[in-house]
């Protein structure tokens, strides 16, 4: 494996990419009790449709976080006993990028290493497993429906996306997992769950070269072909709709308004792009920014406000959240911002703010592994975050923010109390 | 992890972890005080009306400012319900010296910040400034309103509410929407000294820093401290047996479609001389682990939810269940839960379940020594109960208990309130 050393940050990383085209990342961490392993593919919500060796396919809303739920199935039963045993525990997610298996164990690594390789590179579909997982997910999605973030959340992605794999929950619907069965879930494995495109991170006191051996011994030797995505590429970045509004049981008026950023780049590059949107967010809407503040003040914003950058099926996107009284004005107010210059020493204490936040994300091995599979998946180092943070200029970030923070691009949606409607 | 524990000022107490591990310091001050209905929210509201301004900094712009400089530390308002003991006060959070590019350290900077949001916040003659008791009490009543928005809290929050009448227990920890809107600034900024005077306080840091260079740079950050005849007897009454015979049983309706399940349990005798070990490990076993007797039956074997825990107070002497069901499920889901906590009590548990569940403590135990944030909390909760234990000696006596410690641990636990919150209309059955 490929030692780098980070001087600065204090720490190495071991970089390994494998024939069969797995990439490996192990950031060894002396004297910490916990170990986290991330078997991490580059397949999520947003890849529903294909195709692979010639064959196109389309699948259904929710498909990748289904089969999500039914890798943990083996033919000699679940596999959660088998970590429990150890006293590890395993657990898996999928968002609208990647699904990512991970466990964390104080003891016995290398078996705990070894049980998360094997079962999720081995598909075992039953239909009778396949049936049964139906209740467990519509109850998953249930809980979805009834929170109101989350449909301030999914309105938003809807206006962005409309009919776009983004515009649907990564759970799905009961209606569009109705149809799943075994062999949905083996053609969508069959492409995704290849080592060219999964990455395996692990953070936590261990061998580097242990992983890579393990990796080499349990996963396909040959490199196997990868499916070719098919996004939408005319998107454009206009809004499918602008504005929508639903009533809930809520307390107060919550509300998500969203922008699409246009295509994600991909290479070193990425790393400043995304670090420039990062960094023009908390210049503008962070918790010192002049905005934010005077909306707290007026009692337009409250601290549950936050905002984040997503890419996903082959576009970033951002999204701003919270619970406010009038959010057209608060979002009206948000955006004002974007027009008005930084303070040059303001600016400073930002960069120096991303930093710190940057400093601590290394010791959550949570983020650090999911942190690393991303960049390996991007195509950039999300170690060398500080060095490309600090040529990242004020007029960078103003000239972002001109590009991407356009009023009539943004999409608005919001769950009002039902009371208030009636 | 070197761990001190020394008293800087009267009854005002620093636990200090001292370790390299981590690129950050975390530094936090919790003011203890009685959980009671007539003060919750004034207490609660203290911590974010501090954080507006101090005379130094005096508004939010300021202290954003000194933070961001700081590399982006952080100093967040903290209020916790631990048994009956309300715990208010600040958690700051920090890039440690090592990792800091300028070299250094900010300890310092962040003791003595956090010494001017607890003792010299902007007032004006002397009074806390009505705009930031006002703006901090909407968003306080905004807060306890919200609490229906998170469905899963909101079903726990109301299940002790109702199981715990005249309990203190049963009080939230930021209050009640009415005791919050009657709170005004004069009144406040009374109550704020009063428990600067007599509140027992936990100071805790985890970091690189000696114990020493902690003890003496919050000795200096509070030492304008007023001390005043020191409230100790602040605590937790236990209640062993559930209030009726049969469970009390409270439903209510939100426009909901997954119905949310509460059930609250009580201890019984395992309280009386609490073996928390064993009471932990037989949490992991019936509900608390994954897998675990509810995980394995509730949700793989029936299929009736996504979720399915328990949950443990030991200062209390409660356990809770929480899970999202199909309302059509109820019944199927109650009877099932209480199936499975009856054979924990029988000790019909095998030597697998048992073997996971030790484990699963033990791992979580040992995790927790690798997170800052776990390890204050966890501390704090020990120094509350009096327990000298750390996390790792607690990981090795779930290692030793057994089926019978298990067995014991639940032999008293009564079901004392179920409570259920669904949708307003009848749900049509589900689909098989």
């Amino acid at each position: 494996m490929q030692r780098i050393e980070y001087p600065a940050l204090g720490m190495a990383l071991y970089r390994a990419q494998l024939p069969n085209g797995l990439s490996i990342y192990v950031a060894p961490r002396p004297g910490w009790r916990k170990c986290r392993a991330a078997f991490v593919t580059n397949y999520g919500g947003a890849d529903r449709r294909f195709s692979l060796e010639g064959q196109t396919c389309q699948t259904p809303a929710g498909a990748a976080h289904y089969l999500e739920h039914k890798m943990f199935d083996m033919p000699g039963g679940g596999v959660d006993d088998v970590f429990a045993a150890r006293g590890a525990s395993a657990n898996a997610y999928t968002s609208e990028a990647v699904t990512s298996y991970h466990f964390t164990c104080t003891d016995k690594f290398e078996e705990n290493l070894r049980t998360l390789l094997s079962f999720v590179s081995t598909p075992y579909f039953t239909p009778e497993a396949v049936e049964k997982e139906r209740g467990i997910i519509g109850q998953e999605i249930a809980e979805f429906e009834d929170d109101p973030g989350a449909a301030a959340y999914m309105g938003c992605m809807k206006l962005l996306f409309g009919d776009g794999p983004l515009g649907d929950m990564v759970v799905g619907t009961a209606a569009s997992i109705a149809d799943i069965t075994p062999e949905t879930l083996a053609v969508c494995h069959r492409a995704f769950y290849v080592p060219a495109n999964m990455a395996l991170c692990v953070a936590g006191d261990v061998e580097p070269e242990a992983v890579e051996r393990v990796a080499l011994e349990l996963l396909p030797g040959e490199k196997a072909p990868l499916p070719e995505r098919c996004y939408d590429p005319d998107a454009g970045l206009e809004p499918a709709q602008s504005r929508a509004e639903r009533a809930m049981e809520v307390s107060a008026p919550q509300f998500c308004a969203g922008v699409k950023l246009g295509p994600a780049q991909e290479g070193p590059e990425a790393l400043g792009q995304r670090l420039t949107a990062e960094l023009a967010m908390r210049c503008m809407w962070g918790k010192s920014a002049p905005a934010y503040l005077a909306l707290y003040d007026k009692g337009l914003l409250n601290d549950t406000f936050r905002w984040e950058s997503t890419y996903a099926g082959g576009v970033g996107y951002i999204y701003l959240e919270g619970e406010s009284p009038d959010p057209e004005a608060a979002l009206g107010a948000l955006l004002a911002a974007a027009d008005s210059g930084i303070d040059p020493k303001f600016f400073a204490r930002q960069k120096r703010a991303v930093y710190g936040g940057f400093a601590r994300m290394l010791d959550d091995f949570w983020e650090l592994t999911e942190s690393l599979a991303d960049g390996g998946f991007g195509g950039f180092d999300v170690l060398k975050a500080p060095d490309v943070l600090e040529k990242i200029t004020c007029a960078d970030v103003t000239a972002w923010a001109r590009e991407h923070l356009i009023p009539a691009r943004f999409a608005l949606s919001v769950v009002r109390p039902k009371k208030e409607q009636e | 992890m070197h761990r001190t524990r020394r008293e800087l000022f009267p009854g005002a107490y620093l636990t200090c972890l001292q370790t390299d591990k981590f690129r950050t310091g975390l530094l936090s001050v919790h003011l203890l005080t009685r959980l009671e209905a007539g003060t919750a929210s004034q207490n609660a509201l203290i911590p974010s009306v501090l954080r507006r301004g101090t005379v130094k900094s005096p508004d939010m712009a300021a202290l954003a400012a000194r933070l961001d400089g700081m590399y982006g530390a952080r100093i967040e308002p903290s209020v916790r319900k631990l048994g009956e003991i309300q715990c208010l006060g600040f958690v700051a959070d920090f890039v440690d010296g090592a990792a800091l590019p300028s070299g250094g350290s900010l300890l310092p900077e962040a003791a003595s910040l956090l010494g001017e949001l607890l003792l010299a916040p902007n007032t004006r003659g002397g009074l806390l400034l009505p705009q930031y008791v006002e703006g901090e009490k909407q968003k306080l009543i905004d807060d306890i309103r919200a609490r229906m928005n998170d469905r899963a809290e909101y079903a726990q929050t109301r299940l002790i509410e109702l199981m715990c009448p005249g309990e203190d227990y049963a009080v939230d920890a930021l209050g009640s929407v009415q005791a919050a809107q009657s709170v005004g600034y004069v009144t406040l900024t009374k109550h704020y000294r009063n428990l600067l005077g007599c509140s027992p306080i936990e100071i805790f840091y985890c970091g690189s820093e000696p114990p020493e260079t902690v003890a003496s740079a919050m000795t200096d950050a509070l030492s304008a401290l007023p001390r005043g005849e020191i409230d100790f007897d602040i605590g937790t009454d236990i209640r062993l047996n559930t209030v009726d015979e049969e469970p009390r049983i409270f439903t209510e309706e939100l426009d909901v479609s997954q119905g949310k399940l509460a059930i609250g349990y009580r201890l019984g005798q395992a309280m009386e001389e609490p073996d928390m070990a064993a009471l932990r490990v037989m949490d992991a076993l019936f509900g608390g682990a994954y897998p675990c007797k509810l995980s394995v039956n509730v949700r793989e074997r029936m299929g009736l939810c996504y979720y399915v825990f328990s949950e443990l107070d030991v200062m209390k002497g409660i356990m809770t269940v929480a899970s999202g069901i199909d309302p059509a499920d109820y019944e199927k889901a109650l009877g099932e839960i209480g199936r499975q906590l009856q054979a924990v009590r029988d000790g019909d548990i095998t030597e697998e379940e048992m073997g996971i569940a030790r484990l699963a403590v033990s791992s979580r135990m040992l995790e927790l020594t690798d997170d800052q944030g776990a390890l204050e909390k966890f501390w704090l909760a020990q120094n509350l109960l009096g327990l000298d234990y750390g996390p790792e000696e607690l990981a090795a006596l779930a290692e030793d208990v057994t089926i019978q410690d298990v067995a014991d641990a639940a032999s008293g636990i009564g079901c004392d309130a179920v409570y259920f919150l669904r949708g307003g209309e009848e749900e049509e059955d589900a689909e098989d």
